[in-house]
């Protein structure tokens, strides 16, 4: 295998690898620009990933599929914006509840949905269809580069999809809302915006972001459905929001370092070259630049004087007479 | 000041406003009529409901009962959206500004009838216009948390322009400001309401209401206790008999001038910025003896609030030294300044003087828990506690329901008052005090400015900060001028001149007067 081949097949599965990523801190980035913290998002994530590939499995319809898991995501997010909008309910308590009841209930409908011949199991059904690649014609022989262009349906709508949130939430009126509710809900609410209703509004599209994001694991990556698919990918969103600086146009970097790194993981694994490095070395090392990158961020963030940091009132609660 | 004509129907009636809060009352049966172009000054001590009543007519809180018409008809005020709609704009009383967004954005921000991509170009366009018929100098592209406060308030104001309110309400808006700022922002309003807006005015100073106002109105406790024209007020000590009920000292008791020993030697004093650049205490030399009050005049923002984090031990020093009670304190942390005798009341009461969320009593004991005098073994002892803090809220007359409610539902003066407990309880015979009557009501005020002659009176060696000349020549027995990080001249406060200082506060030099 040349280098080029070899660093072409990485980027593809860099891409493949991100999506499922991109979508969920998508997701979370607006859900924690308005002031609201979801740690959910490993349940909520592996909730889309059931909803979507039992939909896939009993229907055959992919888009279907995808609305189901973004149905699911909205309604467990929703769940999160009562009990910490309404409820005034402490935010992190509130999503380790969601992450567990989520990814409780996914694994225990995942030995219940099945078919009766699989003792009604779904681990280890085949769906009628998965999104696969397309490629396209010229743009995708490109050597490297080409790679961009031979991804599914799933990813290039991710092409479209950042460069808008990104617009969305700097350059229209309703990004400029969900900035200052999440810097100062105190001011939005004295410029008549209803704190409570735009919370609300992007936890719950948050929380279908993430249902799509694990969708895409089973309906795109590795199309099946296993017990705890996720493997903390829910965990590793939360730490991509942070690297990205909270802007939707981040989120691209962190998901292709990430995604790269647990892909050559893999590809160094399958190039046998385990000898050198121990795979155990490999198989954490994807949450050690994790640690890595957050270290780094939070002390550029310092140098920077607060020019990346959180939105002011992440994680707090709002009503206007509070003192 | 324009003829006022209060036979059109008035543009703003509210009608028996009341409003509770848990455990206050804080609106009561309240009346309040403002006419087109009228100017209402709204008094009232810390806490009267000043603020809660003008939250109400812009929507932020919703009234327990009573009805408001604007312009002659009866309006559902229930978010600020429809105060806006009426025409009807305020100025809160803490900035309601988002830091990191641009000015621009912050003036436009959730205004309805924006389209999904607003124009910003446009938008420039109009603030900039705004901003040079009214002399509002603003950027509209720069970041809020840029500004200066000065800056922060123009923005402020600019957001009633260009959402065209023309009733507009103002929430102690020059409480925050410098002398000047406050000058300038003062000429601004009246600009405004030569154009046929009417406003109601909240505030605590005296000459603003005299200087501005048709109108006064007091609130005491929740009620409304008088409306009359400002004309017919012949004394400024009748307003303040109004507002608190009782008559004000506008001269302090104070024993006479003995000083005693050195208790803080500042030896020059250097303090350069991180970046470098200009220092920002150039050379600072001076010492205060007990039974002394050295007053630190200036304009906000001279190196002021450096020098008594430096002496506090809050901001590390590049040269020179500091003693306190005889030792040296150059460089130590706060608990050793502390331990060295020192009290501070900071000029943040927010975010430096109490912890909001707790209570009055642990707020007060907070200097002291770690001594014998209230816990043993590191155990606090909560029974000593409360009979300590009782014994404070008692001596220093704080206005709390009792010292388990959490300090950030006390009024700004009640807060100060807790800090000012605390801090002239712990003293060590030396006490530094920052801004301390800043948007304090004249009872407050008055009641701080004694304590600290109190103090003085009993030996500790006093450092006020203030902006306020009148204050630092009522209180100080010597008064030193900053400018620049520099003092320009120390002066003895009996036989100062108030324009003499002002000269030195301007950065002229002591021979050049
Ligand atoms: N959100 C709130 N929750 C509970 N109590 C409140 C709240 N807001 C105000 N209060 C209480 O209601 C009373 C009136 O407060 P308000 O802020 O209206 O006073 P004010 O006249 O504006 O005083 P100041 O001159 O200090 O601004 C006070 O006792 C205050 O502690
Ligand atoms: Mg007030």
């Amino acid at each position: 295998m040349n280098m080029l081949d070899f660093i072409t097949k990485l980027l593809a599965a860099t891409l493949a690898m991100g999506t499922s990523l991109a979508y969920a801190t998508l997701g979370e980035v607006y859900t924690q620009k308005t002031g609201i913290l979801n740690l959910g998002m490993e349940g909520i994530m592996l909730m889309g990933a059931l909803a979507g590939f039992t939909t896939a499995f009993n229907t055959g319809n992919l888009y279907l599929a995808l609305m189901m898991a973004m149905l699911v995501g909205g309604f467990f997010s929703l769940i999160h914006a009562f009990l910490c909008i309404t409820m005034r309910a402490n935010q992190v308590p509130a999503g380790l509840a969601i992450t567990m009841f989520g990814t409780g209930l996914a694994n225990f409908l995942g030995e219940r949905l099945g078919p009766a011949s699989n003792g009604y199991n779904l681990t280890g059904m085949n769906i009628p269809s998965k999104f696969s690649n397309i490629a396209i014609p010229f743009l995708s022989d490109i050597p490297i580069l080409g790679a961009l262009f031979d991804v599914s349906l799933l990813t290039y709508a991710l092409y479209l999809l950042i460069p808008f949130a990104w617009f969305f939430m700097y350059k229209t009126k309703h990004g400029m809302v969900v900035r200052a509710v999440g810097e100062n809900p105190r001011t939005a609410a004295s410029m008549g915006i209803s704190v409570s209703k735009i919370r609300y509004i992007y936890t719950v599209i948050g929380g279908m972001l993430a249902g799509l994001g694990g969708a895409c694991l089973s309906l795109s990556f590795t199309p099946s459905w296993n017990e705890g698919m996720t493997g903390g990918k829910g965990w590793i969103v939360i730490a991509l929001v942070i690297f990205s600086t909270w802007n939707p146009a981040r989120v691209v970097i962190g998901t292709l370092v990430f995604g790269g790194i647990t892909s050559l993981q893999f590809s160094l694994q399958a190039a046998g070259l385990k000898m050198v490095i121990p795979s155990q070395f490999l198989g954490f090392s994807p949450y050690l630049i994790t640690l890595v990158a957050l270290a780094t961020m939070t002390i550029i963030n310092q140098k920077k004087k607060g020019s990346f940091a959180s939105p002011s009132a992440l994680g707090t609660s709002f009503a206007i007479d509070d003192k | 000041m324009s003829e006022l004509t209060t036979d059109e129907t008035p543009v703003v009636r509210m009608v028996n406003i009341t409003k509770h809060f848990p455990g206050v009352l804080a609106n009561d049966q309240v009346n309040l009529t403002l006419h087109r172009g009228e100017i209402l000054a709204l008094l009232g001590e810390n806490g009267a409901g000043k603020s809660t009543l003008m939250n109400m007519l812009v929507g932020l809180y919703q009234a327990d009962s009573g009805e408001i018409y604007v312009k002659g008809k009866l309006a559902e005020i229930n978010s600020p959206q429809d105060s806006m709609a009426l025409g009807i704009g305020m100025i809160h009383q803490e900035f309601m500004l988002v830091g990191n967004m641009s000015v621009a954005e912050n003036i436009v921000l959730g205004m309805k009838d924006l389209p999904f991509v607003p124009p910003m170009a446009e938008i420039h366009e109009k603030i900039t216009e705004l901003s040079k018929r009214y002399g509002l100098q603003v950027y509209p592209d720069k970041i809020i948390q840029d500004l200066s406060v000065g800056e922060q308030q123009r923005v402020e104001i600019l957001k009633l322009l260009y959402r065209g309110a023309d009733i507009l309400i103002l929430d102690e808006p020059t409480a925050v400001l410098t002398p000047g700022e406050a000058r300038d922002l003062n000429e601004i309003l009246k600009k405004m309401l030569t154009e046929g807006k009417s406003a109601i005015f909240i505030t605590h100073k005296m000459d603003e209401v005299m200087e501005f106002s048709h109108t006064v109105q007091v609130l005491r406790r929740g009620k409304s206790v008088s409306v009359c024209p400002t004309k017919s007020i012949k004394r400024v000590q009748d307003l303040a008999n109004m507002m608190v009920g009782r008559d004000i000292l506008f001269s302090l008791e104070r024993g006479p001038y003995n000083p005693g020993d050195i208790k803080v030697e500042v030896k020059d004093l250097l303090v350069l910025p991180v970046g470098g650049g200009k220092p920002i205490l150039d050379n600072i030399s001076f010492s205060i003896r007990g039974g002394e009050i050295l007053g630190i005049a200036g304009v906000a923002g001279n190196g002021q609030q450096q020098l008594t984090e430096a002496i506090t031990g809050l901001l590390k020093v590049n040269g020179g030294t500091i003693f306190l009670n005889g030792k040296d304190m150059t460089n130590k942390t706060p608990l050793q300044v502390i331990k060295a005798g020192v009290s501070h009341i900071p000029a943040d009461r927010g975010s430096m003087g109490v912890v909001g969320d707790m209570s009055v009593g642990d707020n007060l004991s907070m200097k002291k828990y770690r001594t014998a005098e209230l816990s043993s073994h590191n155990i606090i002892k909560r029974g000593l506690v409360r009979k300590f803090a009782d014994h404070l809220i008692e001596l220093f007359t704080i206005k709390t329901p009792n010292q388990d409610t959490s300090v950030k539902f006390l009024s700004g003066g009640n807060i100060q008052k807790t800090i000012l407990a605390r801090e002239i309880d712990a003293c060590g015979g030396i006490l530094i005090a920052v801004y301390p009557s800043r948007g304090l009501d004249v009872g407050a005020t008055e009641a701080v400015r004694q304590n600290l002659i109190k103090q003085r009176d009993k030996g500790c060696a006093v450092l006020l900060v203030s902006e306020e000349l009148e204050e630092l020549l009522m209180v100080a027995d010597k008064i030193a001028v900053m400018f620049e990080g520099r003092i320009m001249d120390i002066v003895d406060a009996k036989d100062a001149k108030t324009e003499e200082l002002g000269m030195l506060m301007a950065g002229v030099e002591r021979r050049d007067i």
